[in-house]
């Protein structure tokens, strides 16, 4: 019986359920299943092979793109350790890490249109990568069992992440402004 | 007529014959065909073999159909029957139709159906339709040139068509018979053309400024994959406004005004575009304009002036680079190699800024215009399966992003855009009043907040949820879109195991009924009967089924059970039967009966040849290491 749709995304890449991956090898072991499921590959096949060949190549993109991503890695493989994610209404986040975000996010906002602009920026820009670097680090151990102190540590750093992310998002898009006006 | 039948279907039980398949770049000005022939890509010419471009113009009369050159001449004689452009208004609705049509003359109808209607002498035509008179000659030429049937084609479309307009691209070729086997982005082709050209690996870019249109698409190249990593553009920027600029310009110059006559603006921009294409050679153009009351102006253009009309409009091209290199995450430096596509990226200024903008040379060896086709002909090939080793794939991306509409009329999105395709995303709602039993859902597609800003591409109700008290009820709905980059959406209450689904097509696509009138009518005026068509098609599907299921069977017979292999036999046998039959429903049956008993085996396979991609990768490191 077919039971491949309900393998989870570590399983589909052949890989153990950690946080620690070689990127270099899940790209080339991307572009191997890639090649052999693509529906590209079934031009000349059956309907029905085709529409298999659709549903797993939408499955390995999708199992690439979380595996991929710190963030979406850890948010996954919580999940699979059994802590759920409720988007709608979240959550306590500590309060010193709050204040980190405002006053970052201040930074952000003073930043004009003047000469010197894209090189604040791009300090900033530094600022926050460096960051999410520090809390991917801090991240790996604790996924590493299945304490439930451990993991809920986990979860509020992966809230965390995704605060950095939206940041990061705005001030790209401040810099593709800012560098499109001049 | 074919001279000459290499593959009479049903006869092509050898799977390394050669298949005829080809590239048709269907462009808004021009369109060009390619084909693969001994290892090499060509365009090929019309039948005075003279001229691979076929000016993309259609004209109606009472007498018959003309297309290309004849077509073209005959436009300004014949406005309302001569279509061209007709690129702009596929997959756009009636409204969006008479609203794009600004200046041009046709004459739209109101009709019932979402697709707009254009009045001729002939009668009312879809562009769907008119597109499909265009590929009817591009396969013409093909099979005379080569002699044959056509296997499969491959048609490109900007990067930057939304779905609606993609499906109709593909309706305009199932319209003219074509099997189209994939729908190509045109930056992925011009990266196929010149990256296996090459042998190159990394990160290129494609600029690409056509007459009408630009895109820009940035790809990793690696070993034969070529994989898009961002794409970007503006559907309303092109060549067309350097000419208009430099129209203005000597309006300026002249004292013409606004209201000048249609023939009188139509002359200017003529001689703007001649002006334009001297000075990619010359310092300077002279330029000779008859003024309404008889007299002449004369007037010089300096480089530097054409320069400065046209730098803002290159410079609106380099924003959509900034953004695709940021969604790409590389940065200009890494990028390793910039193709030009489209003619108007023969103007010297666009080459130098876009050059500056890299901070390399940019790639001009292959003919921009026909760029496109070599690389959609080399991916045909490889379809068709003329090249059972290669390596190649593309993988692409979807464009815009795609979302439903929720409440305050927000959009929230469920695939964003740059997301490699194929792909499938589900979201959950809920019911938000008690006993609610139906759900309206509405699908959009684009990057802005408010619905009112997206593009809507179909609305469908969900019927028959159990009543429930609000928030009780979970509604899956799944967004798929297919390696073509066409989306399908369904919708289903989990929680009772009710099930209750459906498809939404683009609302400014075509009905399947539609497609079979037209398909009735286009084949009334050319006295082919109806039956006899469809009898053909279903034995082109029988045996395409049952060479795929022997093939499948000679490698994998090993993973049937004993009563499982007999029953697919049986099923087999019964197909080949029916398929020397008459009835075509009786074959589709058939093929529908083959494909549910073999199910379990497609899915088998499937992750048989995953299982073989992951210890094949083993292996190479493998043996890599021992080196």
């Amino acid at each position: 019986m077919n039971t491949s749709l309900t393998q989870n995304h570590f399983e589909l890449f052949g890989l153990p359920l950690s946080f620690e991956i070689d990127q270099q090898k899940l790209a080339s072991d991307y572009r191997e299943l890639q090649s052999a499921v693509h529906p590209d590959r079934f031009a000349n096949a059956s309907d029905q092979e085709r529409r298999i060949s659709v549903q797993k190549a939408a499955q390995i993109n999708e199992a690439f793109q979380t595996l991929k991503s710190p963030i979406r890695r850890a948010r996954y493989l919580l999940e699979l350790k059994g802590v759920e994610f409720d988007d709608q209404r979240e959550t306590a986040i500590d309060p010193t890490f709050l204040m980190e975000q405002m006053e970052l996010r201040e930074a952000l906002g003073e930043i004009g249109n003047d000469a010197n602009a894209l090189a604040s920026l791009g300090k900033l820009l530094d600022d926050i990568q460096q960051r999410t670097r520090q809390l991917v680090d801090e991240i790996n151990p604790l996924l590493q069992g299945d304490a439930e102190a451990a993991l809920t540590q986990a979860k509020s750093i992966v809230h965390k992440l995704q605060f950095m992310q939206k940041l990061q998002q705005e001030a790209e898009a401040k810099e593709e402004d800012l560098a499109n006006l001049l | 007529m074919a001279l000459l039948q290499i593959s009479e279907p049903g006869q092509s039980s050898n799977p390394h014959e050669h298949r005829l398949a080809a590239g048709i770049d269907l462009g808004t000005t021009n369109s060009l065909v390619a084909t693969v022939r001994s290892g090499l890509a060509e365009t090929l010419a019309d039948e005075s073999n003279q001229q691979h471009l076929l000016p993309s113009v259609v004209r109606y009369t009472a007498d018959g159909i003309s297309v290309g050159e004849d077509a073209r001449q005959a436009a300004p004689t014949d406005p309302l029957n001569t279509i061209s452009s007709v690129k702009r208004f596929m997959g756009r609705s009636a409204t969006d139709g008479k609203h794009l049509a600004g200046k041009l003359p046709y004459e739209f109808v109101d009709t019932d159906s979402s697709v707009p209607r254009i009045h001729t002498v002939a009668g009312d035509v879809s562009p769907i339709e008119v597109s499909a008179e265009i590929l009817k000659v591009l396969k013409q030429r093909v099979e005379q040139t080569l002699g044959g049937d056509l296997t499969g084609v491959v048609i490109t479309v900007p990067a930057y068509f939304d779905d609606a307009q993609r499906q109709a691209t593909k309706d305009a070729g199932k319209l003219a018979g074509l099997n189209v086997l994939r729908l190509l982005n045109e930056p992925t082709a011009a990266a196929v053309a010149y990256g296996l050209d090459k042998q190159s690996e990394g990160v290129i870019a494609v600029y690409d400024l056509g007459g009408g249109t630009f895109d820009i698409s940035i790809l990793r190249l690696n070993k034969g994959v070529f994989e898009v990593m961002a794409t970007a553009g503006d559907s309303a920027l092109g060549g067309d406004d350097f000419d208009q600029a430099i129209a203005e310009w000597i309006m300026q110059q002249a004292g013409i005004n606004d209201d000048a006559s249609h023939a009188h603006l139509r002359q200017l921009m003529h001689i703007a575009r001649d002006a334009k294409e001297s000075l990619s050679n010359s310092e300077t153009v002279e330029l000779n304009v008859e003024l309404d009351e008889g007299t002449q102006w004369q007037g010089t253009l300096s480089r530097e002036q054409f320069h400065d009309l046209i730098d803002p409009l290159i410079q609106k091209t380099l924003m959509p680079c900034r953004r695709t290199l940021r969604d790409a995450g590389v940065s200009a430096e890494e990028v390793q190699g910039v193709v030009m596509v489209g003619g108007s990226t023969r103007v010297p200024r666009v080459r130098e800024k876009v050059s500056a903008f890299f901070n390399q040379q940019v790639l001009t060896d292959i003919d921009p215009d026909k760029v496109v086709a070599i690389g959609a002909a080399i991916q045909a090939d490889v379809l068709v399966g003329n090249k059972p080793d290669d390596e190649m794939l593309l993988l692409d991306v979807n464009p815009l992003s795609l979302g439903l509409e929720t409440m305050g009329g927000l959009a929230e999105k469920v695939i964003p855009r740059n997301t490699t395709i194929p792909v499938a995303r589900a979201q959950e709602f809920t019911t938000f009043k008690d006993g609610q039993t139906a759900m309206s859902i509405h699908v959009v597609q684009g990057e802005r907040e408010l619905i009112s800003d997206c593009r809507s591409l179909g609305r469908f109700t969900l019927h028959g949820i159990p009543p429930m008290v609000a928030g009780a009820a979970r509604i899956r709905v799944t967004f798929q879109v297919d390696a073509d980059g066409l989306l399908t959406v369904t919708a289903r209450e989990e929680t009772t195991g009710v099930e209750s689904g459906i498809e939404v097509k683009p609302s400014y696509g075509l009905t399947d009924k539609e497609i079979e009138t037209m398909l009735v009518d286009s084949m009334n005026h050319a006295e082919e009967d109806v039956e006899a068509r469809n009898l053909r098609e279903q034995q082109v599907e029988a045996d395409r089924v049952i060479e795929a299921l022997e093939a499948a069977l000679q490698q994998d017979r090993k993973l049937l059970s004993d009563e499982e292999a007999q029953q697919i036999d049986s099923a087999m046998q019964k197909l080949k039967q029916m398929r020397d039959g008459t009835d075509h429903h009786a074959i589709k049956n058939a093929i529908d009966e083959l494909d549910k008993v073999t199910a379990d085996f497609a899915a088998r396979r499937m992750d048989q040849s995953i299982k073989k991609a992951l210890t094949g990768q083993t292996l190479n490191e493998f043996e890599q290491n021992i080196k």
